[in-house]
């Protein structure tokens, strides 16, 4: 019984369209990574799957609980303290406020953030911290389906890196299924049970490999072996880094 | 001990905020300077001394008249304000929603701000006489399209990033304006609302003059029917006293109150 499930989505911008006939379905605990080359529509199909964006035509079926979302920017609101930010959804939630406290320090301490950390805002925190408080803010609520959208394009490799084991180890701990949208294939191997690749030009999942082995359980030059596998004689990932900077989704 | 901690944090923007008034005391002392200078060129009749207005406004305060004369101006201001305040937020915020409503009220602005507010004091007069009625609409009419404008460029600009990000924990469009939208347009709002406040005081004023309505306006034509140009001088320092009060009473607090973060967004040293 997958938590997700996407039925012949499509979806069109201004008469063009984006999307076609994509399905795909993510198990309970599964971490589902979506990779394509740039203006493919990644980014789309994970806006219509958390209900951001109606599609056009298809059906979405969830059966999970709580979905929580990072973007690929931090989306923090920059008025609110990184405590008040990451207790966000759970002021939507109508958590009560004593228990909202704990939750928040709780969700905080596994994204690595310090307790002197949760009284600053946004804009005193480096672009890291930022990430990691968008992080900590999907873990708030205990979601058991995350949807990444891109979520570390933005940073450095070290950083990068940092940020991929934690959503590793988070993923272990609190077991939920994620939809993990990227371009870097490294990022989806090293996170992923479960590779998809979208088609060019949106019409449809192109195809898909399981990646051997648990995330985190995987060694550096497994992951890298792999990847250059893929890239050198694997027909499915010819085009992933295929760019055409003049089309705009 | 938070609660302490908040505190703490509280006092010390009161007392950053009070040293700051320094700055603004050598700005005022600045322009007393250059008027002491125009004193000293042009002699008592064209323009009194500081010292002497100054003089004549504690008299005016403490011969008991000037107080409910600026009661009445300040009440009837606020009162144009808050109305204005009300109807240009909630306007300007559904047309900042509505591109529709935006694109049919652009010529309405255009209109609405070319009729000089000398005009409407006259269509006010005609229509409700010298009474409360014809300041509150002439500030009404004159000082609602600034905040209008101001509530259509915070709704219009506001980062929709942020509406995404509410609607995916799960907030409804009204959860979503009041925890996320509604911080963003006040941020475009409170310099419109500061505006319109000075406006509303000047437009009181003028008012008042020109409809014979008392008040300090009342007071001001008074002085020039005498030629009494300290008294004359000494209502307008006491008209500008009354706006800064309120101001600093009303907006500026709130007005910090939630711009907290954006002193916390400045390095050191650069606090204004």
């Amino acid at each position: 019984m997958n938590l997700l499930e996407l039925n012949r989505i499509g979806h069109a911008f201004f008469g063009r369209t984006v999307l076609q006939g994509i399905s795909l379905g993510v198990a309970r605990q599964e971490i589902v990574a979506l990779i394509g080359p740039s203006g493919s529509g990644k980014s789309t199909l994970a806006h219509i799957a958390a209900g951001l964006v109606d599609p056009r035509e298809g059906r979405i079926i969830r059966r999970y609980l709580r979905h929580a979302m990072v973007f690929q920017d931090p989306r923090l609101m920059p008025w609110a303290t990184a405590a008040d930010n990451i207790g966000f959804p759970l002021r939507l939630a109508r958590v009560p406020r004593g228990m909202r406290r704990r939750l928040v320090a709780d969700a905080a301490l596994r994204a690595g953030l310090l307790p002197e950390d949760l009284g600053k805002y946004p804009s005193e925190l480096s672009g890291g911290m930022r990430q990691r408080a968008a992080i900590a803010r999907a873990l708030a609520t205990d979601p058991d389906f995350i949807y990444f959208d891109e979520p570390f394009t933005a940073l450095d490799v070290a950083l990068k890196r940092r940020m991929q084991d934690l959503v590793i180890e988070a993923a272990a701990s609190a077991r939920f299924a994620a939809l993990f949208i990227t371009h870097d294939l490294l990022e989806a191997i090293r996170i992923s049970h479960r590779i998809l690749v979208l088609d060019a030009g949106g019409r449809g999942i192109a195809g898909e490999r399981l990646i051997p082995g648990n995330p985190g359980s995987r060694d550096d030059q497994a992951v890298f072996a792999l990847r250059q596998d893929y890239l050198a004689a694997d027909p499915l990932f010819a085009h992933i880094h295929d760019i055409d900077e003049r089309l705009r989704p | 001990m938070n609660l302490f901690a908040a505190s703490l944090d509280r006092l010390a923007r009161l007392g950053r905020f009070l040293w700051s008034a320094w700055a603004g005391l050598a700005g005022l002392a600045l322009i007393g300077a250059l008027w002491q200078a125009g004193h000293e060129a042009y002699g008592d009749f064209i323009l009194t001394a500081p010292l002497d207005t100054l003089a004549a406004a504690a008299r005016l305060l403490h011969e008991g008249r000037a107080q409910d004369l600026l009661a009445l101006t300040t009440a009837r201001a606020l009162a144009g304000f808050g109305l204005c305040a009300l109807i240009g937020t909630a306007a300007g915020v559904a047309a900042g929603y509505s591109p529709a409503t935006l694109r049919l009220s652009r010529p309405v602005l255009t209109l609405l701000l070319g009729v000089p507010p000398i005009a409407w004091i006259v269509l006010a007069m005609i229509w409700f006489g010298p009474s409360d009625m014809t300041v509150a609409v002439t500030i009404l009419i004159s000082a609602t399209p600034l905040v209008f404008v101001g509530a259509v460029e915070g709704v219009v600009t506001r980062d929709r990033g942020l509406d995404d990000m509410a609607q995916v924990f799960g907030a409804g469009p009204v959860r979503r304006f009041l925890f996320v939208s509604a911080r963003q347009i006040s941020a475009q709002l409170f310099p419109a609302l500061i505006l319109a406040l000075g406006s509303a005081f000047k437009v009181a004023i003028m008012a008042e003059l020109l409809a014979n309505a008392g008040g300090v306006g009342g007071a001001l034509e008074r002085a020039r029917a005498m030629l009494d140009i300290a008294e004359a001088l000494a209502w307008v320092s006491l008209a500008v006293a009354a706006l800064i009060a309120v101001e600093y009473m009303l907006i500026r607090p709130v007005r910090a109150e939630l711009e907290r973060w954006r002193e916390a967004a400045a390095p050191w040293g650069v606090k204004r």
